[in-house]
């Protein structure tokens, strides 16, 4: 046996092994990271435009293709093909090149700066922040389109959509978003079953914690929600607190106004919540968006907390005879706001800045908020179109349930908006409704905690600050 | 050199090179480039803004948290992997009895070696979908429903597994659930690695020492062991890849992709975070090259000091 230096020119083992690892060094773990974040310079796009008209607002050139991405989540993508036809009934002449992914972020983001899709769905989970695209230029604002003349009814665009789309679309006064669904959130629960059983849908939080004991009775978890995703459990406390406090106060939270988590009535509000953990009314477990649904749909929970896209979802696996009900959050006396309904547009659509095809992708966006592009939509996903209507000709209890919701409320919709504002407090404020639903927190503890990360977002000078008025 | 050998290798060398430099090397610069701006990720503009990034880099909570994560799988991650593969590699190879003629591994090693090396050809996020079911938080989930049918896990208070915050030995449960998978997916490879570099072990060393009268446990201490020094080596190194990385895990098992509540917060969990989602891209490459950085001074300092002279058989 003898020591072997490493020669020149002779690769032993050891050699072999580092060389490799040192070239697997440039490879993994940085690589990814790396490589994710190179881009590369646009190139400009020539824009040229036919003769406009009130069939043709935008002056879309026959003989022009549009690229349309659209997200294939929990509402499917059948009803975005309709539109097609819908479309290229009008413009025959016009190629719509439609495709759809679950992955809007990942395979949009990249082209964004370069060569963009012209329409895009930026919906679901992998989703580009929508401050982000505004603040960087790289959405177009679509304030023409509402003022454009409806496809197939009287009026304008805006005329013809559901209140509050076009608020939820606009920001720092621009319309960005095309919000083509309507959804109501609430408590979801089987209606056989309690006409069976012979409960009462419980619409305040006592009516609930009676209720509580004869549903245990039965074997069954009075609730269950997503404990995997924290935007879940947090419709359900912004929802209590919008209803105990009214607008105003959300207002100043969305705003970072010093101390507006600290304003009355707010950590009331969350009580009841935490009062349903310390009870133990939860399904034990921590399942996730669909598996916590399942086991609604399998009795093993009588409540769930959820919006309307439900149906559409579980389609496959809904029990025959079972009965999908909304019914609103429940409230307590001295609710300042309690009929306020939690209820908006969302699946926004966005036309990038830099698409080729603006004009087309404008029209085609007047095909979907048509009247006949939106029945087929809520025929198709038993959810609601944003545009007036969509749903009167459905028979499906829960979306005649989401309709009755809707028409008892007022017409103020609780909507909060930092989320969207700040990616920062979105992810905090998810994860401490996760601590709250798991009882690691109590309601004062997840209001300091939110107060704390609101005021650290309000210094720090990185993140550009936006503004709600109404 | 010889006339037209220098032609010779720069004809083949080239392309390959070419590409690597288009498509390896010059990302990494333009990283290291977007590092020092103020890039938002969805235009083509920017501010050169210095160092600012990697200054912010130093006194951002969030980042430190996923640093220790990462250094808690830094350490494990290897020393878990290895101990278990050598252990197997042993036993499928030298570990079996020793009367008959020759050394061997245990009965029916053959079919163990495959049957261990199979996570190995699964992707890494098919593995992580896997384990959600067999994680899966309630009488559903594999060993949950296990548990609960033998009575060792309350039915009301199920093992909550990755949504567990709670720290156990100091280190939140959810990251020691998540090293479990780590080890149970590199372990196969490991011991296949392990495997060839001791079948090239002559078995008469093992024979002397057996005649000597040497245990099982002596042979692997004082002759495995030492003898594979540099195949443990580069496999420390290349776990220590895998420990740096550790992102599909957190991306598919975490609640919120590192929660619950920041408790499995990684390196790359919070990069992607940053550059995506706040729309940081700046800031993330910063984050990006300090982790490259940080990965080669790690990779050289390990290869250091794990240099020794080697003896050939």
């Amino acid at each position: 046996m003898s020591d072997s230096p490493e020669n020149i020119g002779d690769l032993s083992r050891r050699t072999l092994l580092q060389r490799a690892a040192a070239a697997g060094l440039l490879a993994v773990p940085a690589a990814g990271m790396l490589s994710a974040c190179a881009g590369s310079e646009p190139t400009k796009s020539a824009d040229s435009g036919a003769a406009k008209s009130k069939d043709n607002p935008f002056g879309v050139k026959d003989g022009s293709a549009v690229k349309v991405v659209v997200f294939n989540g929990g509402l499917g993508d059948q009803w975005a093909k309709e539109d097609k036809v819908l479309f290229n009934a009008k413009h025959p002449n016009i190629t719509v090149n439609m495709s759809s992914t679950q992955k809007i972020k990942t395979e949009e983001q990249p082209k964004m700066a370069t060569q963009p899709s012209d329409l895009v769905m930026n919906s679901g989970a992998d989703i580009m922040d929508r401050s982000t695209l505004i603040n960087e230029g790289a959405i177009e604002p679509l304030d023409d389109l509402l003022t454009a003349p409806a496809w197939d009814s009287e009026g304008t665009v805006a005329d013809s959509l559901l209140p509050g789309t076009v608020t939820d679309g606009t920001q720092n006064g621009k319309f960005y978003v095309v919000n083509v669904a309507y959804t109501v959130w609430g408590n979801w629960y089987n209606a056989a079953l309690f006409k069976r059983e012979g409960w009462q849908a419980p619409a305040t939080w006592d009516d609930f914690f009676a209720l509580a004991p004869k549903i245990k009775a039965k074997g069954m978890a009075p609730y269950v929600h997503d404990a995997a995703h924290g935007y879940y459990p947090r419709w359900a406390l912004f929802a209590s607190i919008w209803k105990a406090v009214g607008k105003q106060p959300i207002i100043d939270i969305d705003n970072l106004k010093d101390n507006a988590w600290k304003a009355d009535g707010i950590v009331a509000a969350l009580e009841p919540w935490e009062k349903l953990v310390k009870d133990k009314l939860l399904l034990p477990g921590k399942l996730d968006h669909t598996q916590s649904q399942q086991a609604w749909l399998d009795g093993k929970a009588a409540f769930i907390q959820v919006g309307t896209w439900l149906k559409n979802e579980m389609s496959a696996t809904i029990p025959p005879g079972f009965e999908m009900t909304l019914s609103d959050y429940w409230t307590k006396p001295g609710d300042k706001a309690a009929k306020d309904v939690f209820a908006s547009s969302g699946e926004g659509f966005v036309v990038p800045s830099k698409a080729p095809n603006k004009e087309a992708a404008k029209e085609f966006l007047r095909a979907i908020l048509s009247k006949a592009g939106s029945a087929k939509f809520a025929e198709l996903t038993k959810s609601l179109a944003s545009t007036k209507g969509s749903g009167d000709n459905v028979q499906d209890t829960a979306l005649a349930s989401a309709n009755t919701l809707m028409k008892s409320g007022t017409q103020d919709l609780i909507s909060v908006k930092f989320p969207d504002f700040y990616a920062d407090l979105d992810k905090e404020s998810q994860n401490l409704a996760e601590e709250l639903m798991a009882g690691r927190l109590t309601a004062q503890q997840f209001v300091d905690k939110m107060q704390a990360a609101a005021d650290k977002v309000a210094k720090d000078s990185s993140v550009k600050k936006q503004t709600r008025t109404a | 050199m010889r006339h037209g050998v220098a032609r010779f290798v720069t004809g083949f060398l080239a392309l390959p090179l070419g590409l690597y430099l288009f498509y390896v090397v010059w990302p990494f610069v333009q990283a290291a480039g977007y590092s020092l701006t103020d890039w938002g990720g969805y235009s083509d503009t920017q501010n050169f803004v210095g160092l600012d990034n990697y200054v912010r880099l130093l006194s951002d909570e969030l980042i430190r948290k996923a640093f220790w994560h990462n250094v808690f799988f830094l350490i494990t991650v290897p020393l878990f992997t290895i101990a278990l593969a050598l252990f197997l590699a042993f036993l499928l190879n030298v570990g079996g009895r020793e009367d008959r003629a020759g050394i061997r591994g245990v009965f029916g090693s053959g079919i163990y070696k495959i049957i261990f090396f199979f996570p190995q050809v699964l992707s890494l996020v098919v593995i992580a979908v896997m384990w959600q079911q067999i994680y899966r938080s309630d009488g559903q989930g594999l060993i949950n429903g296990l548990m609960i049918k033998i009575g060792l896990v309350d039915a009301d208070n199920p093992i909550a597994f990755t949504s567990d915050p709670e720290p156990f030995l100091g280190v939140p449960a959810v990251l020691w659930w998540l090293l479990v998978i780590a080890v149970w997916s590199g372990a196969g490879f490991y011991m296949v690695l392990f495997s060839a570099a001791m079948q090239s072990i002559p078995k008469d060393i093992y024979e002397a020492a057996l005649l000597d009268g040497a245990s099982r446990f002596h042979t692997f201490f004082r002759i495995t062991l030492p003898l594979l020094r540099d195949t443990v080596s580069v496999a420390w190194v290349y776990l220590g890849f895998i420990a740096l990385d550790m992102y599909a895990l957190v991306f598919v098992m975490t609640p919120s992709q590192g929660g619950p509540n920041h408790a499995s917060e990684i390196f790359a969990s919070v990069l992607n975070f940053t550059a995506f989602q706040k729309g940081q891209f700046g800031y993330a490459c910063a984050m990006g090259v300090a982790l490259a950085i940080f990965t080669i001074l790690l990779a050289a300092a390990q290869l250091r000091i794990t240099r020794r002279e080697r003896i050939e058989y």
